[in-house]
């Protein structure tokens, strides 16, 4: 069955992409749907049926050089699980969306046929993801990795007839590189020390990995470390980590649904995934997750800052998906993963379709993107509306503050800020301020999107407005498909994810610690909260005695250190810590009431009195502009500079030199020398025998 | 007991025979008239002597006190020699005819001529390579200059007589100081006397004088002076032959003096037909670039490609003297596809040898182009054709044997000479608009030509199997 | 030193220097002449040498015939050797150059020439000792026999020299009245005459 889920796409993709001109355009388009939606169907009998132990299911034999032994082979565990319904699900509803989002698109003429090559790309881009999330060791992962980044890559230059469009791509494409050098370098540090790269070798040897060192760059290293560090340099890349960010913006170019997809869902998630999958090496590797966290909410803070002020309303989201990307990785970074994969599950859910959404928004307003046109749309399309509301109630993080009933978003995401400071570390408590005030922009960024776009008044081009639509039923089933998902997912899975400990061991087929339950595990969680509040002691010292059952690395899908405790003390922390998201998240949606219901002429105002605040914000912290002078600039002048003297004159001037001066010098020698006369002929011949005979006699035969 | 020799050298003998009852025949005949039946009956003969040489032959044996060997490596030569004697002969029927000098001396020179051939491969002794030497150049320059009317004709054979002449020089003058050291003129006496492997200086200069000789055959560089210019002057089924036969013949008796004469200081000689091979190849294909004259670009194209084949000898392995011979096998039907071509070029009946006459040819001849454009490709040695893999036995043979600058210098040599050959199929297939020429063929030349092509191509599969034999005939040879 | 030494030295002096004139004398007529000198003289050393039959046969075909041959072609041909020369003057210094190093290097190797351990007993074999058999007889039967196959293979390539020296030179030309032995043979009376009765007085 999991062969069936992962090539389906594949086949979908190749009949889609090949086979349209024989099958015709719609009968191709449905194709690639229809082995979608089986391949959503079979994931979800997998993931509902699926018992928590670790499978392996050989496909062919992939690599075989020297001890680089590998095969192709599927490796469910509840990882892959989750990750096969986050990819399979979105993926076929989107599938379902484009339907109607990619109908007479204005980007091309008529008579184009564009419309299978879009569904072929989506399908192959579905296929490498699903390479990549079942991937049983490093390289096929890889392979996935790359894939996938090949996919991102055609889609968003998509609309190729836009330069901006396809300068996105590159952009995309090569940002990527950077990130995928570490990661290539990571597998191959990988390969030096455990010679094997299958995940089962590189887990059972991470603890003797953090007892090696390395050397790397003339510096002694850890191995753990700095191998952690280098994975971790790919997962930044891919998904969209400070540093490594600007692509993803930009990524915004191409299609709303392939925006939905793989810049919010899916592919950029692969980092997160990636740091989960890797959890055994992360684990002895304290460092590298120290750093994580610190990035992961750097990112969030930063990502968030600047989307208070974009007006592009995709761009909004995409920033937003930056952000939330960092609280994912706050959660890995402290040790977390359940919580990070649960995150990464509502967000799937969530994000895609806040996209989706905002796509039936620019559908519904003609390709219109810039938030400053829209306003009072709630009644011209009352659908999309209601679908944008439950994705902003979801992203907020709307519930009912100490319980577990909320939207998805809530519940995710409240659980990573308190694992941030559960984890009672320097960086959990820095990771935990800036993810709280992050909330608070998030709040308020998204109610902003909803003011714009669905409140006010009309803004923009009156003949648009007039002809706002509700979007076709192609696309709003699977706004209400992923509703659906973005108001239950959290309640359904929150045991699971960010239960007790021994539920999420189980959940994830970890090897259990029951007995090492600690004593107040057994108490309600507000009990757990008010007595750990009460106490007013260190969350971590209560449960010292927890017995260390000295689990395998790789036992199940995810591994926790016995010293890591993050997922029990999260439970324990004060309450004021676990309202707080709540209240940040008020605290946002009034400043968003006030600033744009209420008196609509403050934006304005503020942007103009704190204009190099305003500023700095709306041209993203000048990322693009520094990278641009410290990178993109030496790197084309040393670009061109090699081209054109490097390339130019010393490699073709000296090819073009043999070829045209040295070469036909001695071809107009050799004619020369033929000059037709006999005895020069023979002059030769006895020059010939001469020069021969000295070297022999010189060299005196053999030496 | 001659008897018995002489049923060694049966067909030898029988060539040699035909020939002189041939000569009788139409002497007393028709003469001229009766050329195109000598023609006809010589090729056939020769070709069925092939075919006989190449089914019955086995074993080995020597024949009047081991100046004739008759093994296995001479079989395999002599196989290639007399099949592709036969098959230039077929060929060259239409043009000698139209040109007028369709003489009945032509076929019965070329049939002494490839006696001389069959006695050099068979050689085992120093005169018995000088007589078959000097019956197969005589011959050849008798008929390069067989186009008596024409200036270039007569020019080219006297050019090389004489360049023969010294080169027959050197090669005796090295056979004498050779005799003068060991006493003998028989290989296996003279390799008797080195069984030590030192090689003392006096044999050292004969053997370099010897081989000076032998490189003026095979038209290695610094000795190839001569071959641009009788090729070009030669009538052009005359340059076909030279190309094809004897180049075969000089190299496998080349082979044949170094591994049976000198086989036990090998390291001796390598060093100079490496130097040899080296030379000739960057000769080859630098001065090739500079000719509009198909025939001189045929001429520096087997100068080069003798380099190439002297890169196997140059190994001193056994696998390189089977790659040589994969090598020359190659060669030959390379050659024999481009000349079947080369002599049905002609414009207003006239024949002509300019490639720019190439321009846009494939627009007028598709199929005939294709096939030039493969014996080009498989000449140049690109891969996937035929001419790669004889290319690539070589090179491997020479990095095989610790050589392998010269594989490297192969190489970059092959690279610079891919230019001429792809510069025809560049004008062939983008060339502009230009005095167009005709190829009219006769079904003889259509099937050489084709028949080439097809070769280059389907022998990729495993090269006819000639490899094997290749490798039994090398076996023979080098112990 | 005996006579026969003496009369050694002195034939290869006259050998030699006969050889360097050939070369060197301006007038080919002087060169073949310079050349008929050197065979005679040559002869000579064989005579020393005890074979006799060699000596006469070079005197006789190589004196006799191929020099005499020799004389006339030169004389008739007219080759403009100064135009030549000119041309072969411009290398003179560097093929002295040449000339010079391979001459030494020759000389060098002369220096430390040695025979190889059998060479000696492999020359004897050979040939029978002079005792057994006389000059002529040796020499028939190693040519006719032991090397049989090298003498008939002499003997293809003077036909092919002499197939060649006809293909390449002879013509008919139609013009031109030949003798045409048959049909000088085949000639009788009655062909070739008509015998008409006359009347006298008339004519025909």
């Amino acid at each position: 069955m999991p062969s069936i889920i992962l090539f389906a796409p594949l086949v979908g993709a190749l009949i889609c992409g090949f086979g349209w001109r024989i099958i015709g355009e719609k009968a191709a388009m449905w194709v690639a749907t229809g082995l979608l939606f089986l391949a959503a169907l079979l994931s979800w009998i997998v993931f509902l049926g699926f018992d928590g132990q670790t499978q392996q299911i050989q496909i062919f034999r992939f690599i075989e050089s020297g001890t680089l032994s590998t095969d192709w082979a599927i490796r469910l565990d509840r990882l892959t699980a989750i990750m096969l319904i986050v990819v399979t699900t979105v993926s076929s509803l989107v599938h379902l969306y484009s339907f109607g989002y990619m109908d007479h698109d204005p980007q091309w003429r008529e008579g184009e046929t564009y419309k299978p090559r879009f569904f072929a790309y989506l399908s192959f881009f579905t296929f490498a993801m699903l390479a990549l999330v079942t991937s049983d060791n490093l390289v096929q992962m890889f392979f996935g990795w790359e894939g996938v980044g090949v996919a991102s890559y055609l889609l968003i230059g998509f609309y190729y007839r836009k330069p901006s469009a396809n300068a996105a791509a590159i952009k995309a494409f090569i940002v990527n590189r950077v990130g995928d050098f570490g990661f290539a370098l990571g597998i191959f540090g990988l390969f030096f020390l455990v010679d094997s790269i299958s995940f089962d070798e590189v887990f059972r040897a991470a603890p003797k990995l953090a007892e090696t060192n390395l050397t790397f760059l003339w510096t002694e290293w850890n191995a753990a470390n700095l191998l952690a560090f280098l994975l971790f340099v790919g997962a930044m890349g891919k998904s969209a980590q400070l540093f490594l960010h600007t692509w993803l913006p930009d990524a915004m170019e191409g299609p709303t649904p392939v925006s939905a997809l793989i810049h919010a869902a899916t592919m950029v998630t692969a980092g997160v995934f990636l740091v989960a999958r890797m959890s055994p090496l992360y684990e002895f590797a304290p460092e590298a997750k120290t750093f994580i966290v610190y990035l992961g909410a750097a990112t969030a803070f930063f990502a968030a800052s600047v989307g208070l002020v974009q007006n592009d309303i995709k761009r909004v989201i995409a920033y937003s998906t930056c952000s939330q990307l960092g609280y994912m990785f706050v959660a890995a970074g402290v040790g977390v993963y359940s919580v990070a994969m649960f995150h990464l599950l509502t967000h799937a859910f969530f994000k895609a379709m806040l996209f989706l959404g905002a796509g039936s928004v620019i559908h519904a307003m003609h390709h219109e993107q810039d938030m400053r046109n829209y306003g009072n749309l709630r009644k011209k399309i009352p659908y999309t509306f209601w679908a944008m509301m439950i994705g902003t109630l979801a992203i907020t993080g709307v519930g009912i503050p100490l319980t577990a009933i909320g939207f998805s978003g809530f519940l995710s995401k409240d659980a990573i800020i308190e694992s941030a400071y559960g984890a009672a570390t320097p960086a959990g408590n820095f990771a935990f301020w800036l993810l709280v005030s992050a909330a608070v922009m998030t709040a308020f960024y998204s109610w902003r999107l909803m003011f714009m776009t669905f409140y006010g008044t009309e803004r923009g081009d009156k003949h648009t407005h007039e002809h706002a639509h509700e979007s076709p039923r192609t696309m709003l089933v699977p706004l209400g498909v992923l509703a659906i998902g973005a108001i239950f997912s959290g309640m359904v899975w929150y045991n699971d994810f960010f239960g007790k400990t021994s539920a999420v061991e189980t959940f994830f087929g970890m090897e259990q610690t029951a007995k090492a339950e600690s004593s107040h595990a057994s108490l309600s969680l507000i009990g757990a909260a008010n007595a750990a509040e009460n106490g007013k002691e260190e969350p971590s010292s209560s449960h010292d005695g927890e017995k260390k059952a000295a689990a395998e690395p790789g036992k199940g899908a995810i591994y926790r250190h016995p010293d890591n405790t993050v997922l029990d003390d999260a439970h324990y922390v004060p309450k004021w810590v676990k309202v707080s998201p709540f209240i940040a998240m008020l605290l946002g949606f009034l400043g968003a009431w006030v600033m744009y219901i209420r008196r609509p002429d403050w934006p304005a105002k503020l942007a103009e009195n704190q204009r190099p605040l305003y500023l700095f914000l709306l041209n993203k912290w000048y990322f693009d502009e520094i990278y641009d002078a410290v990178f993109v600039r030496p790197a084309k002048s040393l670009g061109s500079f090699l081209w054109k003297r490097g390339d130019g004159s010393v490699i073709d001037g000296a090819l073009n030199g043999v070829a045209m001066g040295i070469v036909p010098f001695f071809t107009r020698l050799a004619g020369r020398a033929q000059s037709g006369y006999l005895f020069t002929y023979a002059f030769w011949m006895v020059l010939g025998i001469v020069f021969l005979v000295s070297w022999m006699t010189i060299r005196g035969g053999a030496i | 007991m001659i008897s018995a020799d002489l049923n060694i050298v049966l067909p030898e003998l029988i060539l040699a025979v035909y020939a002189m009852g041939a000569l009788m025949f139409a002497v007393y005949t028709g003469k001229d008239a009766t050329a195109p039946l000598i023609l006809g009956s010589t090729a056939a003969l020769m070709a069925a002597l092939g075919v006989w040489i190449a089914i019955s032959g086995s074993g080995a044996a020597t024949a009047f006190g081991g100046a004739f060997i008759d093994d296995g490596f001479s079989r395999f030569a002599k196989v290639i020699i007399l099949l592709s004697a036969a098959a230039i002969l077929l060929m060259s029927q239409s043009y000698m005819e139209r040109i007028g000098i369709l003489k009945f001396e032509y076929p019965i020179l070329i049939a002494l001529a490839t006696v001389g051939m069959m006695m050099m491969v068979s050689a085992g002794d120093l005169m018995a390579l000088y007589m078959g030497l000097e019956l197969q150049s005589l011959s050849l320059y008798v008929i390069a200059a067989l186009h008596r009317d024409d200036q270039r004709s007569t020019e080219a054979g006297l050019k090389y007589f004489v360049l023969g002449a010294l080169s027959s020089g050197l090669l005796l003058y090295g056979a004498s100081l050779t005799y003068g050291y060991a006493g003998t003129t028989l290989f296996s006496g003279i390799l008797e006397t080195i069984s030590d492997g030192k090689m003392p200086i006096g044999l050292l200069l004969g053997l370099v004088f010897l081989f000076a000789g032998l490189a003026f055959k095979v038209s290695a560089a610094p000795f190839h002076m001569w071959t641009p210019d009788v090729y070009e002057g030669s009538p052009t089924p005359v340059t076909a032959f030279f190309a094809t036969a004897p180049k075969v013949a000089a190299m496998a008796l080349f082979a044949r003096v170094a591994h049976d004469a000198f086989g036990t200081v090998t390291a001796d000689w390598t060093q100079i037909i490496a130097l040899l091979s080296v030379v000739s190849m960057f000769l080859g294909a630098i001065a090739a670039i500079g000719q509009r004259d198909i025939k001189r670009l045929m001429a520096y194209s087997s100068i080069a490609h003798m380099g190439f084949a002297l890169m196997g000898l140059a190994a001193g392995t056994m696998f390189g003297i089977q790659a040589m011979l994969i090598y020359l096998a190659i060669y030959v039907v390379m050659n024999i596809g481009t000349f079947a071509f080369i002599l049905s070029m002609e414009r207003d009946g006239q024949p002509v040898t300019d490639i720019d006459g190439l321009h846009q040819y494939s627009k007028a001849e598709p199929l005939k182009a294709l096939a030039l454009l493969v014996l080009m490709f498989s000449l140049a040695g690109v891969p996937p054709m035929v001419g790669f893999f004889g290319k690539f036995y070589v090179l491997q043979a020479a990095v095989d044997a610790d050589l392998a600058w010269l594989a490297v210098a192969g190489v970059i040599a092959s690279v610079i000479g891919a230019f001429y050959y792809l510069r025809i199929v560049y004008f062939m297939y983008f060339g502009e608009e230009r005095d167009a020429i005709q190829t009219p063929m006769n079904a003889y030349n259509w099937a050489a030509l084709v028949g080439a092509a097809v070769i280059m191509v389907a022998g990729v599969v495993n090269l006819f199997g000639v490899e094997a034999l290749a490798a039994a005939a090398a076996e023979t040879l080098v112990n | 030193m005996t006579l026969a030494v003496f009369t050694f030295y002195v034939f290869s002096t006259i050998v030699i220097l006969a050889g360097l004139l050939t070369v060197l004398s301006r007038n080919p007529v002087h060169s073949v002449l310079w050349l008929i000198l050197a065979f005679f003289t040559s002869a000579g050393l064989f005579v020393l040498l005890g074979a006799e039959f060699v000596a006469m046969l070079l005197v006789i075909v190589y004196v006799g015939a191929v020099a005499v041959l020799f004389l006339f072609v030169v004389m008739m041909l007219d080759v403009d050797f100064a135009e030549l020369k000119a041309e072969m003057a411009r290398f003179m210094p560097v093929a002295m150059l040449i000339g010079v190093v391979l001459l030494m290097e020759l000389g060098l190797v002369f220096g430390v020439w040695n025979f190889a351990d059998q060479a000696g007993d492999l020359r004897q074999a050979v040939t029978p000792s002079l005792s057994e058999a006389h000059n002529t007889q040796a020499l028939g039967e190693i040519v006719y026999t032991q090397y049989i196959y090298l003498f008939q293979a002499a003997g293809l390539i003077l036909l092919v020299a002499m197939i060649g020296a006809i293909v390449l030179t002879l013509r008919h030309r139609p013009n031109i009245k030949r003798q045409n032995i048959v049909a000088q043979i085949n000639r009788d009376p009655a062909q070739a005459m008509e015998l008409k009765n006359v009347k006298p007085g008339q004519g025909l």
